[in-house]
This record gives C-alpha cells, sequence and structure tokens, in this order.
C-alpha cells in the first residue's frame, strides 16, 4: 500500500519563490519532522533554496495548527510554510 | 458565539455591531478597534495593499483567539471581521468588537483581540508603492511585544 501524500502549502513570499502555492510530495522515508521536512525542499531546486534558505524568516503550521521545527511529519499531513505573519 | 468572517467586501462597521446586538439588553458597551490602510509606511507612498491568507487555518485561528478572549473576560459576544485582497488606503482592513455588560472587559477584549489577531492570525501584507514597485511586509518586533503582554495561551 502506497502512503497518503503530504500537502504542502507555501503563502507570501515563499509561494513566489518556490513557484506554486500548493502541491502533494510522497513524504521519503527519511523526514520524520518539519526541520527535516525543510532539509529535504531545499534539494529541490533554486526555488526552494531561495525559499528556505533563510530558516529563521519561514513559520510553519501542521493541519493547520502552529508548528516548530521538532514537530512530527506523517503522511497525510497538510504543512504550510510562510512567513511571519502581518495581518490587522 | 463569536462571529469570525475573512472577506473580500468592504465591511460595514453599523452592520456589525446592529448584529451584535440584536434582541440584546444586557450589554453595556462595545469596544472597538477599527484598523484603517494608511498611505505611507517607511516614509513610501502606498498606493494599495494586498491581504492574503490561509483558508481555513485562518478562521480557526480567529475562533481560538476569540475563544480566549471569552475565556478571560466576561463577554457577551465578539467579532472578528478581517479583508484580504486588494485595499486602498483609507479602506477598513480590520475590525474588532468585544460585547459586554461593562466598558473595562469590553475595551481590555477588544485591545487584546487586536494585539493576538496581528501575530497569531495567519494574514500577509503587500505593499504597492506609488512608483510601481511591491514588497511584503516584514513582521514588527513591537507586535510580537503587545501580543506578548497578554501572557500565554490557556489551557
Amino acid at each position: 500500500m502506497t502512503a497518503a501524500p503530504l500537502h504542502l502549502l507555501y503563502f507570501a513570499w515563499l509561494r513566489e519563490r518556490v513557484g506554486l502555492g500548493e502541491e502533494q510530495v510522497a513524504l521519503p522515508d527519511a523526514v520524520a519532522t518539519v526541520a527535516g521536512l525543510v532539509t529535504w525542499l531545499r534539494t529541490r531546486g533554486p526555488g526552494y533554496e531561495a525559499a528556505f534558505g533563510t530558516t529563521a524568516a519561514v513559520r510553519c503550521a501542521v493541519n493547520q495548527e502552529f508548528a516548530q521545527p521538532d514537530a512530527a511529519v506523517r503522511p497525510g499531513d497538510e504543512v504550510a510554510f510562510f512567513p511571519p505573519v502581518t495581518g490587522g | 458565539m463569536a462571529i469570525v468572517r475573512v472577506q473580500l467586501a468592504t465591511i460595514d462597521i453599523g452592520a456589525e455591531c446592529a448584529a451584535l446586538t440584536a434582541g440584546r439588553h444586557d450589554i453595556g458597551g462595545i469596544g472597538s478597534f477599527i484598523g484603517t490602510v494608511r498611505n505611507t509606511a517607511g516614509g513610501r507612498c502606498i498606493a494599495a495593499m494586498t491581504l492574503e491568507h490561509y483558508p481555513g487555518m485562518t478562521e480557526r485561528a480567529l475562533a481560538a483567539i476569540a475563544a480566549e478572549a471569552e475565556r478571560r473576560w466576561r463577554l457577551l459576544g465578539c467579532t472578528l471581521v478581517h479583508r484580504v485582497g486588494r485595499l486602498e488606503p483609507g479602506e477598513v482592513i480590520v475590525l474588532v468588537l468585544a460585547a459586554s455588560a461593562h466598558r473595562h472587559d469590553a475595551l481590555q477584549a477588544s485591545a487584546f483581540l487586536i494585539d493576538w489577531l496581528k501575530t497569531k492570525a495567519p494574514f500577509w501584507k503587500k505593499e504597492s508603492f506609488a512608483d510601481g514597485t511591491e514588497a511584503w511586509v516584514d513582521a514588527r518586533e513591537n507586535d510580537t511585544a503587545a501580543a506578548e503582554r497578554w501572557g500565554a495561551l490557556a489551557g
């Protein structure tokens, strides 16, 4: 049986640098956390490197809840990356 | 109980106040914050602002912020409405209302709601300057400090 894909979302300047707003990817076996996912995403091309190269400026949500770099990532999760929020 | 909404349309402040108080005679006051788009940023002239958000998570975050205000103060209702899309200077971008029997709770809760919304709800602003250039707005240290003065999320 194939594991459920990861649903990735990118917002604001991360979306512009990656070049798309969302995508489905197969979670690599070696990736278990948000930090691991970021490390893997950076290897996927120059757009990803531009988006995730300054990780201090990147925030994350797993299944629509804010998540820290050590948070777990599992097949089927919705994982979003974005800059610090600026609403209001 | 709280009304939370993200919308493209203009915010009708009168209609939102009326909806909050309809049929109620126990409300003594409504605390409010009305955020409007300013025409300058860092000395540069702004032609417009574009708001992006995370559909689904935004509504959940706004509901959680409203629920926290309802835990901390005696509220008889509250409203959080935030616009997305393209806005021009002078337009209302966000409306926060907190109704209570007495002004202290209404005013404290409305200040809390906007402070937390600015740092905990997934919205992003892009400014379009009069010279045709654009830039994403950076998060501000003093917004984080303003949110932190209220302490951590309970529970």
